[in-house]
């Protein structure tokens, strides 16, 4: 839990002294220094870690050792900032969004206060404008001639371990969500720079054991939390248990590694483990024996979130790279994909051009309905929400909706489905199908415009709780206006981390509001054949008329 | 002391011009020299510029999604905010390039007690922005008579246009007004409102007491000290065909404005103006939304990146696999030997 009181808190954000409640900071901002103290930082990389990597990926982790964030010494190489400069080169010639977005960018100031951990920080550095000055003041100052000639007038500064600080302490304080490239009139994605920053920091070993390690476990074992494949299997099964509870029915179609399946389903593996992802997969087993979908789970390739992302793009392919692997193996025609941000910006936006192409498969149809999925016609992977959308549209699933009537529900918005594939009404097709209490939230904080949940990109541990609660004050608020407005109490979402962390942020700002996947929706709402009276929902929550 | 300085180097460059342009051989260089100089700069360097980004590859395909994507047919798409094909990204540009689209979007944030966070319309910079932008192109192109003979017919229509209020003589012109009046605001939004003057720098302030200096003397020519028109065409026609002449008629602050707009064009490629030719090419709008339809080709993709391989996770965990009923691609081997795990990619 945060160490800072909710009331404490909700006094601070709008009295204590900082940007957004009025006051001005003396100091230009590149005399601010970054200072470390406990709460405002992750936890570095533990070395074991970054050596992992480094023997996959030689060379774009720095050296491996035990290093300490509040020290003065980050036993760095001795030529890191050579490092730096050099990696800022090769990521110019690299990446043309990266190129541009430190030329032409006019601070305008209109991203300023469309970023979640400014608007909960007010921290001046935050605005995503400034978050990029930051990488973009070195950048003048080594690669243009206006920097080099005039310095600091023309807004170049020199590449100090002080920069650095700053770096790793703002860069680890944007969860690449993307608000603010929606209102940037050159569409600046402070994402991209954030992405080219966290990967200059790994050259140098500036890391964070939160992702490293996911990261490393998801490369070993298939997922993030390490869970061999057994354990993965039984706590799969454990959930069929809960099922047969809830329903009378003992699923058996659920099969792992299993050839000759028509379609791989890849989900985040928090969804077979942590609540309340567990009631998503509970009802994505539901869907699938409802209608009979020859499927199966890979526990090899069990970790759909892709915590190479938050590292470098090299990374991000490797882990990527087993679900094609997997499903070239087990000879399936199509993927189908789980619930999940992140896992779905790279499915979409990275893995075809990483990885394919997948002519090993064939363009998605929907066995059930017949559905070609053409806009999935070359990475063969479909969304869940957009093949449960698709079969509620053809009448094939039985629904009773009356059965989600205890919740009223709101939809987050993940990030990367809204602003990085723009999968926005599916996921609205689906909930308003199963539930007869729907509710949005404000048009400035849903669709395009969504706020992160403050703790994604590897951020979602605890020792940065404070600073979480900060960053998703502005999701937690708008979910309050609905739940004074309209008695909400189901905030559902279709991302993994949101599951995690919106669990944590409404338990802050909003105890009496529960977080759900939009699958659990429906869970709750299939008619099974065979299956007794239902008296509880998927999470053993008694149904409205049921209480007694 | 950022606006200061900014400040002080235009009113030192003015100061340069009209000193310089009344010693001997000064007309020449600040009249032809520096102008053509600077226009030389302008195009090598905005080339350059631009040559510069499209050198560096687009290796993913990474629009940000602004509404409803391509999905199923029955959905209904935003194709202006998430096109899927060229002729919606055609479309996107279009609205960003002449209408602001994104800037359109703006919002004001504020936090009240409870804590609540409320989002406000703030269509004022998207308006002052666009009035900016459109009365300089009006300006730019009505200039256009100072260096064509015989005048084209746009040009005077947009002339006619432009001073269709009748009012006084000369005719005023509205761009005038609009040009300089959007000027001041964009200048006066970054004193006053303090997290905007934070992130300002020298070279924010700098472009805008310039565009303003041009803006007055130009003004101030037209409608106030009344200078010999004649004598400026003969000089600037004559820079448009490589045949300049200098008459003793034109007055120093003439001098002033063509080397302020000499000072612009020379500066132009090396700052924040690039966001003219930037726009254009930014990845996050200027591409579809299609890329789970059509592989989008990264040149520098590395095929020696291979995934974990099945075969090692298999190694690494056989005997589990099999003891838990998982299906494996090599059975164990009859004694058990499977401890040493052969090491992992």
């Amino acid at each position: 839990m945060a160490d800072t009181k909710v009331g404490q808190m909700s006094e601070d954000v709008v009295k204590a002294p900082s940007m957004m409640t009025g006051a001005v900071p003396t100091k230009d901002w590149m005399d601010v220094p970054a200072v470390f103290k406990p709460g405002n930082y992750c936890y570095p990389g533990k070395e074991e870690m970054a050596a992992y990597h480094n023997k996959n990926l030689p060379g774009l982790f720095g050296e491996s050792r035990t290093w300490l964030v509040e020290s003065d010494d980050w036993l760095l190489p001795e030529n890191w900032k050579e490092i730096i400069i050099q990696g800022i080169k090769e990521r110019l010639d690299k990446f043309r969004s990266f190129k541009i977005f430190m030329d032409c960018c006019v601070r305008c100031g209109a991203c300023a206060d469309k970023c979640h951990f400014f608007l909960g920080t007010g921290d001046p550095k935050n605005m995503p404008v400034l978050r990029a000055e930051l990488l973009r003041s070195v950048y003048r100052n080594e690669f243009t001639k206006a920097g080099k000639i005039l310095g600091r007038l023309a807004g170049a500064r020199e590449m100090t371990f002080g920069v650095l600080k700053e770096w790793f302490m703002y860069f680890y304080q944007c969860t690449e969500c993307r608000r603010c490239s929606v209102f940037c009139p050159y569409g600046i994605d402070t994402a991209e720079i954030t992405m080219m920053a966290r990967e200059i920091l790994h050259l140098v070993g500036v890391n964070t054991n939160w992702i490293l390690e996911p990261a490393a476990n998801s490369n070993r074992t298939g997922n993030h939390l390490g869970l061999q494949p057994h354990t993965f299997k039984e706590n799969a099964e454990f959930l069929l248990d809960d099922i047969e509870e809830v329903t009378g029915l003992r699923l058996n179609s659920l099969t792992f590694n299993r050839k000759g399946a028509e379609i791989l389903f890849v989900i985040p593996s928090a969804d077979v483990f942590a609540d309340p992802g567990i009631f998503t997969f509970m009802g994505y087993l539901l869907l699938f024996d409802h209608i009979g979908l020859d499927y199966t789970i890979s526990t090899y390739s069990s970790e759909g979130g892709n915590f190479g992302l938050f590292t470098n793009n090299e990374l991000m392919k490797k882990l990527n790279g087993k679900m094609y692997a997997e499903a070239k193996r087990l000879g399936v025609k199509w993927i189908l994909g789980g619930e999940c941000g992140h896992m779905w910006r790279v499915l979409h936006q990275y893995m075809d051009t990483m990885n394919g192409p997948a002519d090993f498969l064939e363009v998605p149809k929907s066995p059930i309905t017949g559905t070609v999925f053409e806009n999935a016609a070359s990475t063969k992977m479909v969304h869940i929400s957009e093949f449960t959308a698709d079969l509620i549209k053809h009448n094939k699933l039985k629904l009773d909706p009356s059965r989600n009537n205890h919740r009223k529900v709101t939809f987050h918005d993940s990030c990367n489905p809204a602003r990085g594939m723009g999968m926005l009404d599916e996921p609205r097709e689906v909930i308003k199908a199963v539930c007869n209490n729907f509710y949005e939230m404000p048009e400035n904080t849903i669709r395009e415009q969504t706020f992160c949940c403050g703790s994604g990109t590897g951020l979602n541990t605890g020792e940065i709780m404070d600073l979480r609660m900060k960053g998703g004050l502005p999701r937690a608020n708008a979910v309050k206006h609905v739940r004074d407005k309209f008695g909400v109490n189901t905030l559902s979402c279709v991302c993994a981390i949101d599951r995690a962390t919106l669990l944590a942020l409404m338990q802050y700002w909003n105890p009496d509001v529960e977080v759900c996947g939009v699958s659990e929706l429906v869970g709750n709402a299939l008619i099974m054949e065979g299956e007794k009276e239902r008296e509880t929902g998927l999470r053993f929550e008694p149904l409205e008329g049921s209480e007694g | 002391m950022r606006i200061l300085k900014s400040l002080g180097i235009v009113l030192v460059l003015m100061l340069v011009a009209y000193l310089g342009a009344a010693v001997p051989g000064g007309p020449a260089l600040f009249g032809v020299v520096f102008p053509w100089l600077a226009f030389l700069i302008f195009v090598g360097g905005f080339i350059s510029k631009v040559v510069g980004w499209a050198k560096s590859p687009v290796p993913f395909r990474i629009p940000t999604t602004c509404g409803q994507a391509n999905s199923l047919p029955w959905i209904k798409q935003n194709k202006l905010d998430c096109p899927s094909t060229t002729m919606g990204v055609i479309g996107r540009m279009l609205l960003e390039i002449f209408a602001f689209r994104s800037l359109f979007r703006n919002t004001r944030a504020e936090i009240h007690d409870g804590p609540k966070l409320v989002y406000g319309s703030s269509k004022y910079l998207w308006l002052f922005g666009l009035m900016f932008h459109y009365s300089f192109l009006v300006i730019v192109v009505r200039h256009m008579r100072l260096f064509t003979d015989p005048v084209p017919f746009f040009v005077q229509a947009l002339e006619f246009g432009d001073g269709f209020l009748q009012v006084g003589a000369p005719v005023l012109y509205q761009s005038d007004l609009i040009f300089l009046g959007a000027v001041t605001f964009l200048f006066a939004r970054r004193v006053v409102l303090p997290a905007i003057r934070y992130i300002s720098l020298p070279a924010d302030y700098f472009p805008l007491f310039l565009i303003f200096a041009i803006g007055a003397t130009g003004v101030l020519m037209r409608y106030f000290l009344r200078v010999d028109v004649v004598s400026i065409k003969q000089l600037t026609h004559g820079l448009a065909t490589f045949q300049p002449v200098l008459s003793g008629n034109i007055s120093g602050i003439f001098f002033v404005h063509i080397f302020l707009v000499s000072i612009l064009m020379a500066y132009f490629p090396f700052s924040k103006l690039m966001h003219l030719g930037g726009v254009f090419l930014s990845p996050t709008r200027n591409l579809a939304n299609n890329s789970r339809m059509v592989r989008h080709i990264n040149p520098w993709n590395d095929p020696s990146i291979k995934p974990h391989s099945y075969a090692s996770y298999e190694d690494d965990f056989r005997e589990f696999m099999v003891e838990a009923g998982l299906p494996v691609d090599k059975e164990l081997p009859p004694k058990p030997a499977a401890e040493d795990a052969p090491a992992e990619s």
